[in-house]
């Protein structure tokens, strides 16, 4: 029984970062109605910029975070207002596709550069010290940070959508962008923003990737598809149903593992089904998507 | 003056004779062409087709699938399924695979239909995740190292070596003409004027009566069956399979660049697409990643660019189409067709 226990809140503590990768793909989604394929793809890319300023610095992960985040946050603005804002407009094809091709060039420039192998960001003794519950129940403080921090983000978010003054602008170009506009929004300016907050969000969890498992450069696309299942087991429009649709997935897919291990993942797409079936509009919806 | 309306142009007759002499030539191969070109060419017809299904999904039907591998390794399953374990002579199971795709294409159609636009691509994603992920927890199927088709299996096509050879290849290209013979004739119907109406506005199709939602799962089931008999074949030629194999995103990446680098939403755009991409291959193959890196930049210039492929630009520049869909006007008799 315990051990199932165990599964569970281990499945919570994984749900953390799935909700962080969640997060970025539902602001842009949320600011500028976009899916960006290429999410995954930026994750394992932001794992590996980190890797290169930790060989070359000596850096600890979590300081490395002082060149890697500003850094996706520029990459960020730079692909939305160089490449992504002319793919914008009622058809659904051209942002799909474009980043569909992105997706692929950040995976193959990978491979080409740091080759198959496995990567792992070190992160020194943190990396096997626990933290005992109960027993049976022992938590990975290095789990349990990343969890405390990924709600810490996403209650930020939360406050920052709609206390501050990006925030408003992100909501009021999301809510009605020609009258955004006539505000005095420059809407090309706010999705460039708009990224680069998305892509400082996968930073951190490329980074957290980095030190909880290993990473390659073929991971991005699993990623991308637990960020999407988190978004829409949450719901659309809603950070704290985001970080529940993560969690779900997370506890979904340790349960499967536990069963047996070729399951883990299975069983988090077959509750992704499931849920889409029983409730298309997610669990805590506040937008709909039309 | 009198008034009608059209839908061939003096180019499309042209374009028609042009084509029928090829597939005339191609028919002969068999007899002159050696085995590497034979194998070339199925390959060639397999990726056409292929492409071509995922344009009626995409670019008319506006169901921007990146799941289609879920039904390539479908097919491929379902032909050493029924191979091996109902004692199906393998040609038949290609036609057996397509119908068999297109009836479980309807409850997947029931849970991805849900999501709309960008997150309908996701969503097929996750089904053919798994389908992949599914199929290798099959002992009987071999598991994740896959399985073999038994040597009985492949001698049942043909005694020879050269006649099976002859026969994958013609099935190939029987399978690639039927597809873009079936699509043409399905645009060029009044559900292809439907279709075309969806492609074009959806709100504008629905408010001059068009059911939006049977027309989409009408091209869903029929590039399910496509797809997966093409799989079934794919895997003839195969003989081995693997759900990481099977399953794997990249049929779909090749054929998503083949179809927007030639020109997304015609007929014309996946055969110039199909031509460039083997084109590109045969000298780049050995570069690996770079080829793929190229065929993504350029995916992305063309998609930025010129929207509607190269052909797309070709045509419109001409105004040429060898395989016309649309309805031309023409006012007073004395217009000549372009």
């Amino acid at each position: 029984m315990i051990e199932w226990v165990n599964s569970i809140v281990q499945g919570v503590l994984t749900g953390g970062l799935y909700a962080l990768f969640a997060a970025g793909l539902a602001i842009i989604f949320g600011v500028m109605r976009l899916v960006n394929i290429a999410h995954g793809d930026l994750i394992v890319l932001a794992a590996f910029v980190a890797m290169v300023t930790i060989e070359t610095t000596g850096v600890d992960p979590f300081v490395s975070m002082v060149a890697v985040l500003p850094f996706m946050f520029f990459f960020g603005y730079v692909l939305q207002r160089g490449i992504l804002n002319y793919t914008l407009g009622d058809d659904l094809l051209p942002p799909l596709l474009v980043t569909f091709g992105i997706s692929i060039v950040i995976q193959n420039l990978l491979l080409e550069i740091f080759s198959a192998d496995s990567q792992r960001l070190k992160a020194g003794p943190i990396e096997v010290s626990s933290v005992e519950l109960v027993e049976g129940i022992e938590l990975g403080t290095l789990p349990l940070i990343v969890f405390v921090i990924a709600v810490a983000l996403i209650f930020a978010l939360q406050i920052g959508f709609s206390r501050t003054r990006l925030g408003r602008a992100f909501r009021a170009t999301s809510d009605d962008p020609s009258t955004a506009r006539l505000m005095g929004i420059n809407q090309k300016h706010i999705f460039g923003l708009a990224m680069a907050v998305s892509l400082v969000l996968v930073a951190i969890a490329g980074i957290f990737i980095g030190i909880r498992t290993n990473f390659d450069p073929a991971l991005g696309p699993t990623r991308l598809l637990f960020a999407f299942e988190a978004v829409i087991i949450g719901g659309l429009g809603s950070m704290w149903g985001t970080l529940a649709g993560g969690v779900i997935l997370g506890v979904a897919q340790n349960i499967g593992a536990k069963i047996d291990p070729g399951w883990q993942f299975l069983a988090g797409h077959i509750a992704f089904l499931v849920i889409l079936v029983l409730r298309p509009n997610g669990l805590f919806p506040r937008t709909r998507d039309d | 003056m009198t008034s009608r309306v059209v839908h061939s142009t003096r180019a499309s007759r042209i374009g028609m004779s042009v084509a029928a002499v090829l597939i005339l030539v191609l028919l002969t191969v068999p007899w002159w062409g050696d085995r590497a070109t034979m194998r070339l060419l199925v390959e060639i017809f397999y990726i056409l087709a292929l492409a071509q299904l995922w344009n009626l999904l995409a670019g008319y039907g506006g169901l921007v699938s990146v799941g289609q591998q879920a039904f390539i390794g479908l097919g491929g399953y379902l032909l050493f399924i029924l191979v091996i374990f109902l004692d199906i002579g393998t040609i038949w199971t290609v036609p057996m695979a397509g119908i068999l795709g297109a009836v479980i294409s309807l409850p997947i159609a029931f849970i991805v239909f849900r999501l709309r636009g960008h997150y309908f691509a996701i969503g097929t994603w996750v089904v053919a995740e798994v389908f992949l992920l599914g199929f290798a927890q099959v002992k009987a199927l071999g598991g994740g190292s896959g399985m073999s088709l038994p040597i009985a299996a492949i001698k049942s096509i043909a005694a020879s070596r050269a006649d099976r050879d002859a026969t994958i290849y013609w099935l190939a290209l029987a399978l690639a003409v039927a597809v873009i013979a079936g699509i043409y004739l399905l645009l060029r119907s009044r559900y292809g004027l439907a279709l075309t109406a969806i492609r074009d506005s959806e709100e504008a199709s629905r408010s001059l009566g068009v059911d939006n939602f049977r027309a989409k799962l009408m091209v869903f089931i029929l590039a399910a069956f496509g797809t997966s008999a093409i799989g079934a074949l794919i895997y003839i030629t195969k003989i081995r399979i693997t759900p990481s194999a099977a399953f794997d995103i990249n049929w779909t990446v090749t054929i998503i660049f083949i179809v927007v680098i030639g020109g997304i939403g015609s007929i014309e755009g996946p055969i110039v697409g199909t031509l460039i991409f083997f084109l590109l291959r045969e000298p780049l193959a050995p570069y690996g990643t770079w080829y793929l890196i190229l065929l993504g930049v350029t995916a992305v210039a063309v998609m930025l660019k010129a929207p509607k492929g190269l052909w797309g630009l070709f045509s419109e520049r001409f105004d040429i189409a060898l395989f016309p869909v649309q309805r031309r006007l023409l006012l007073g008799t004395d217009d000549k067709p372009g």
